[in-house]
């Protein structure tokens, strides 16, 4: 099986509004930059309390990028695609 | 999907209503410890004391109270705090071990990438589910304030306070909340945060730790606590070797003084006789005086007795070296250098401003246990105002007195006068002569263009004590108090009590003299008049004799005559009767 080039981890809590919004700009996100190659796994808190300890997610939402290394967060609503792309190493692409 | 936030409160609250902080002088202010299943503010400066108060609060907690706790660690990793916390002796990795405590590395990720907004619902859910597992009753979130900055406004900061404090209220914790206050930190934190924190919250306590004139201050604050009294002043704390210790004003009976009716001496054989046969056993001793007159050198001479009597005795010297102070009083004939070497004295020098005055209770009371001190000497204990501020020193001073007395050591102090401040007697900067048992004011008497030492015992309670002014006398033999003596409502002393005892003594002989004198010279007359008295009755003697002669002869003449005329008239044969 091919291997996504991305990877993707994603905390939310629940439905709250900044969870939700964050899983929208991030669907948005790779659907415009990396269609096709990444993978995202949404972990909600409230059902996995213990996989956020372990994690040390504190804060929701959290993206965690797993793949490519080096292992990266974002935290909150992903709303600002730059800082997105720049943490998850893409070249900005200028407009 | 349900949100966690919500669960309803469980119900209510059972007994008792607070949680003991395990905090020496903490629960007495506030009258049992924070506000049960409420959520307190604990605000400080950096370094003033706050996360050692919150593990203090946990591990109590998880220890005594059978209340497991979680700490939630914003600033600091968990492991730091853990081995910064090892001289405590709480033993937290036990605790950790057996479930009773845990802790939580919440601090944000140095490489954190922030977009867009966020909350704090995915650690209180993650927390949410510790506190189920551990069964948990307490939490402490430090540093809360390090997370509120990444915030971006006032309004969000405002929300996720209220988000965890709701969560605290419907889990039934009790709450810490710590956040720093102060210097740049607080401008990041934001005012209007803080004060709504304040408002939100139970309890609020406020942490200071200031430096004044170069000595480091602690002082604690309760500024608000819903629904109960407190002690609303600052007090003084102090982080010692079992961690924090607020200092409070001592209630009586709460430490049970060991009352002895058992004498001592006080070293000054005068002075014993004054106070009626020396201090009492346990007792608290007040010497004031300004400077150079002799507080030392009384000191010493207790210490010097009780090291005779083989008691294992403290000196603390404030300000002198202790070689100084035993040479020193080796000049006056208190010789403390082959105690020292016996043991039975220990002697130690403090300098003022290397410390609070908490640090120095703290200390003395650490060297007094080791050594199993039953009579200490602190010389003197004035200079802790200097070290802070007066009060601080007076309620160390409060706690210091308590503490001799529940122990049974009986304490001697000092305490310098101002000479200035106080030209009274009694000003003692500390107002500790208030609780001391005995007071005993040295002064200067200035006569004659001479300065000599006096000494009243102002109070001693318990024991009838002279009230009278003697005067203190230091000799390479000792120290000796003399009657001062009194002239025209004036005490004198030195040269002048000299001049009178000698005026005295000369007069006194003068008048021996004239007596003698007087005697001798009437024995004199007396024998003088004997003599005339023995002279005189011999010539009565002999004029009694003449008168009897003289009337002998005249009868002889008489008689001679009128036989002369009879026998004339015989002779004549004159008339037998003669004619008319």
């Amino acid at each position: 099986m091919k291997r996504s080039a991305y990877r993707f981890r994603l905390y939310v809590a629940g439905d709250a509004q900044n969870s939700t919004r964050a899983l929208a700009n991030l669907g948005a996100f790779c659907r415009t930059h990396i269609p096709g190659r990444c993978e995202i796994e949404v972990v909600d808190v409230f059902r996995e309390p213990k996989r956020a300890l372990a994690d040390r997610v504190f804060m929701t939402p959290t993206l965690i990028k797993l793949y490519p290394r080096p292992v990266r967060r974002i935290v909150g609503t992903l709303s600002q695609p730059e800082n997105l792309m720049e943490a998850i190493g893409l070249e900005v692409v200028l407009a | 999907m349900m949100d966690a936030n919500r669960i309803n409160p469980r119900k209510s609250v059972k007994a008792p209503v607070k949680a003991p902080t395990g905090i020496l002088g903490f629960d007495e202010i506030t009258g049992g410890g924070l506000p049960r299943a409420r959520t307190t503010l604990l605000v400080g400066g950096p370094g003033s004391g706050k996360t050692i108060f919150s593990l203090q609060f946990l591990v109590h907690g998880a220890r005594h109270g059978k209340e497991p706790g979680i700490f939630v660690a914003f600033e600091e990793a968990s492991e730091r705090i853990e081995s910064n916390a090892e001289s405590f002796g709480w033993n937290m990795r036990q605790l950790r071990r057996d479930g009773k405590l845990y802790f939580l590395d919440a601090q944000p990720m140095a490489d954190l990438v922030q977009s867009g907004t966020f909350d704090l619902s995915g650690m209180l859910a993650a927390l949410g589910a510790q506190v189920a597992q551990m069964k948990a009753k307490r939490i402490v979130f430090d540093a809360l304030d390090v997370v509120l900055a990444l915030l971006p406004d006032e309004a969000s900061k405002r929300r996720e306070v209220y988000r965890l404090h709701e969560w605290l209220l419907a889990h039934g914790l009790t709450g810490l909340i710590t956040a720093k206050s102060g210097g740049d930190e607080a401008s990041s934190v934001g005012e209007q945060t803080f004060g709504f924190m304040q408002f939100m919250v139970d309890c609020a306590v406020m942490l200071c730790h200031g430096v004044v004139l170069g000595v480091s201050q602690r002082n604690l604050r309760v500024q608000k606590y819903r629904g109960t009294a407190f002690d609303e002043n600052e007090s003084p704390f102090l982080i010692g070797p079992t961690g924090l210790e607020v200092a409070t004003a001592p209630t009586l009976g709460i430490e049970h003084a060991k009352v002895s009716n058992e004498r001592i001496s006080s070293g000054v054989a005068r002075l014993d006789t004054m106070l009626g046969g020396g201090f009492y056993r346990g007792s608290a001793i007040l010497v004031t005086g300004f400077p150079g007159t002799a507080k030392t050198t009384l000191s010493g001479a207790f210490a010097e007795a009780a090291c005779l009597r083989g008691e294992q005795t403290l000196f603390v010297s404030f300000d002198s070296d202790v070689n100084e102070v035993v040479r020193d009083l080796g000049s006056v004939g208190i010789h403390l250098g082959p105690h020292v070497k016996s043991g039975v004295l220990r002697m130690a020098s403090a300098r003022t401003i290397t410390g609070s005055a908490e640090t120095y209770l703290v200390r003395i009371k650490s060297l007094a246990k080791t050594h199993k001190a039953r009579c200490l000497v602190i010389d003197p204990v004035s200079t802790w105002s200097k070290s802070g501020s007066d009060q601080a020193a007076h309620s160390v001073a409060e706690r210091l007195i308590g503490w001799t007395k529940a122990n049974g050591i009986t304490m001697l102090c000092t305490s310098l006068l101002d000479e200035i401040a106080s030209q009274t007697e009694g000003g003692s900067s500390l107002q500790i002569s208030t609780l001391a048992d005995a007071w005993i004011h040295l002064s200067y008497v200035v006569q004659a263009g001479e300065r000599n030492r006096g000494l009243s015992i102002i109070k001693s309670r318990g024991t009838a004590h002279s009230n009278q002014v003697r005067e203190l006398i230091l000799s390479d033999t000792g120290v000796t108090l003399t009657d001062t003596y009194t002239a025209g409502g004036e005490v004198l002393m030195g040269t002048l009590r000299w001049e009178k005892e000698s005026a005295e003594r000369v007069a006194h002989e003068v008048t021996e003299v004239a007596t003698k004198l007087k005697r001798v010279r009437l024995d004199a007359e007396e024998a003088e008049l004997e003599v005339r008295v023995k002279s005189l009755m011999v010539e009565l003697e002999a004029k009694q004799v003449e008168k009897a002669l003289l009337a002998r002869t005249t009868e002889i003449q008489k008689r001679e005559l009128s036989k002369g005329r009879t026998r004339m008239g015989e002779l004549r044969g004159a008339d037998v009767v003669p004619p008319k």
